[in-house]
């Protein structure tokens, strides 16, 4: 800056004080250079906000799932916001085995009392917490793994009969999404 | 101020008149006409040609695929279809462009070994190798979006896997991987950007490719023997010699490639692919393209989620810090007898770490996988920069020449003679 007087001083002796014009133009230089920045930094927020989800994605819609066809034993897929449901109806062994868990033998320590608003019925969002595969187990024919609930062909994450992760690569129990019951068989889910 | 154009050598006139306002000319003659190059290159100075020839191959194939096929997730299977049975030469366009990644790659892959056998990442070379480590790094983001657009299984289920990556990060993950789908799951909105940045990205490799290029020019040429020429009989102008070089080499490779696209195209891709994406059905085992594979491999060595993936990203990092972690100052692995095992060793666990990528971690794949993993990571952060303390070299030549011709150019006398016969 200053070698920017010595030039600065022919030009701005016309505009009286030296020092004055060098002040002003440092303050415009500044001024100017952040107002820069923070536009920039403005129009790049809008580009990266564009490919967040957009508001139809958002809508937050509901769907109603009828629970009389389920048997026991047996779970059903669907979809939610784009992703799956897993709906299943427990067998009153299945809720035995997920009440009565140590919660000192979970990686992810929870109850099942927690996860569930009637005991039998088990709703979950079946995506692997892994790397988001689907794991297999709503019907009995599928490999449910060793603790009798869902088992990821990818990676070999294992979960029991109230989605928890017993073994394997994956981090976290399967999801709990919103819902209630509007009816004895209808669960809403969103 | 008066300007006066710059006197060009040649005699053209409407080259001359072209170069004496833009010396292109001059300039595509000084770098690849007369561009003093060693004498001793092997074959393997032909894979940085032929990648730059993929790059090419690949760019004009895509851009007219792009012309028929849609990028939206109820349209996309069904474009592609009509692509290899209905376009014109729709089949040959596809299956060079599908195969043409996989050739790029094995191409990408010998020059990057050839690079580390003979030393070129090294001093001053640092600059050049590291520009090539972001073009293989870009090399593996392009091909992992455009592996999505056929909207298969393979392709549905290959890109939630790879987003899921980021739901390793603490805090943010979540967030980061919403952002980068559009939505909460794989879905329409994440096919339409992957489309527009897989069209994208390769004009970003062009570039730096370019730059890549460009400091080759600045420091020139690594070559065999990893010794810098001395005088003007230690290279050749890379035209004709190189240049014919590199067109048999095409010619051998181009060979290979036509056998692929026309007789094998499916053979490398998955059988899975044919099948229309399902978000409601993962299939049975998810693999990646071969060239992925070692990858693969080390993200599934460890049962820890995050541990898993950043050893994964850490592998390709290794490859940037490459230049500092080896410490010889010798650069040919002819002259470096323990470096030269290590090296091989290496070549041959990638080899293991694809085998074990292809299979199912059970078993005693599991171990193969660590212990693979355990010895890529062991030969970039303590083999390299031991073997620069410890590793006793052999004498290197006093000449490329002397080292080539058998001291015939370097008597000067009979250099002399010769120089009277011509």
């Amino acid at each position: 800056m200053v070698d920017a007087t010595h030039q600065g001083t022919g030009l701005s002796a016309g505009h009286g004080d030296a020092e004055g014009g060098q002040s002003r133009r440092e303050f415009l230089y500044l001024a100017g250079g952040a107002l820069g920045a923070v536009a920039s930094a403005g129009i790049a927020w809008t580009l990266v906000d564009s490919m967040n989800p957009a508001a139809d994605t958002l809508a937050l819609s509901t769907i109603d799932v009828n629970l009389a066809p389920i048997a026991e034993g047996m779970g059903i897929v669907t979809m939610w916001q784009g992703k799956p449901v897993f709906v299943r109806h427990r067998t009153a062994q299945e809720i035995a085995e997920a009440e009565n868990v140590k919660l000192s033998d979970l990686t992810d320590p929870a109850t099942d009392q927690s996860r569930v608003k009637k005991p039998q019925w088990l709703v979950l969002i079946g995506i692997c917490t892994h790397l988001g595969c689907i794991p297999l187990g709503n019907k009995p024919s599928d490999d449910r793994g060793a603790w009798g609930g869902y088992h990821c062909p990818c990676h070999g994450s294992e979960y029991d009969t109230s989605g928890r992760v017993r073994r394997g690569p994956a981090p976290l129990n399967l999801a709990v999404p919103p819902y209630n019951f509007t009816s004895d068989t209808v669960v809403r889910v969103g | 101020m008066a300007h006066t154009t710059a006197p060009s050598a040649f005699q053209n006139p409407v080259i001359r008149w072209v170069d004496e306002r833009l010396p292109i000319f001059t300039m595509l003659s000084r770098e690849y006409g007369v561009f003093p190059t060693p004498r001793n290159f092997n074959y393997l100075w032909n894979f940085g040609a032929l990648a730059m020839f993929m790059l090419v191959a690949m760019i004009v194939t895509g851009i007219f695929l792009a012309m028929q096929y849609t990028p939206n997730a109820d349209l996309a299977f069904d474009s592609v279809d009509r692509i290899t049975r209905d376009v014109n030469y729709g089949w040959m366009l596809r299956t060079l462009h599908s195969n043409g990644s996989s050739m790029f790659f094995a191409v990408v892959y010998i020059h990057l070994f050839r690079g580390m056998y003979y030393g070129s990442y090294k001093r001053p070379r640092e600059l050049l190798w590291l520009f090539g480590a972001v073009i293989y790094l870009l090399m593996m983001a392009t091909a992992f979006l455009g592996y999505t657009l056929p909207w298969g299984q393979m392709s549905f289920w290959g890109a939630t896997v790879i987003t899921n990556f980021f739901t390793a990060l603490p805090v943010i993950g979540k967030a980061i991987t919403t952002w980068l789908w559009g939505g909460f799951a794989v879905a329409n909105p994440t096919l339409n950007r992957f489309f527009a940045l897989h069209y994208l990205l390769p004009f970003v490799i062009a570039a730096v490719v370019f730059l890549h290029v460009w400091a080759l020019h600045v420091t020139g040429s690594n070559n065999p023997l990893g010794i810098e020429p001395k005088s003007a009989k230690d290279t050749v102008p890379f035209h004709p010699y190189y240049t014919s070089k590199d067109m048999f080499g095409l010619s051998i490779f181009l060979i290979i490639y036509a056998v692929i696209v026309f007789f094998i195209p499916d053979y490398l891709g998955d059988p899975d692919n044919y099948i229309k994406a399902n978000p409601l059905l993962t299939p049975v085992s998810i693999e990646p393209e071969w060239y992925f594979l070692p990858f693969y491999a080390i993200l599934r060595s460890v049962p820890d989620k995050l541990a898993g993936v950043s050893l994964m990203f850490g592998a390709v990092v290794m490859l940037f810090l490459m230049p500092w972690l080896d410490t010889s100052k010798v650069r040919s692995a002819k002259f470096r007898p323990w470096y030269q095992w290590c090296f091989w060793f290496f070549v041959l666990d990638t080899l293991l770490l694809g085998l074990v990528g292809s299979q199912h971690p059970e078993g005693i794949w599991i171990l193969l996988g660590r212990v693979g993993t355990i010895y890529y990571f062991g030969f970039f952060l303590i083999l390299l920069p031991l073997l620069g303390w410890f590793e006793k070299t052999l004498p290197l030549p006093a000449s490329i020449s002397e080292s080539v011709l058998g001291g015939y150019l370097s008597n000067s006398k009979i250099a002399a003679k010769a120089m009277e016969k011509a």
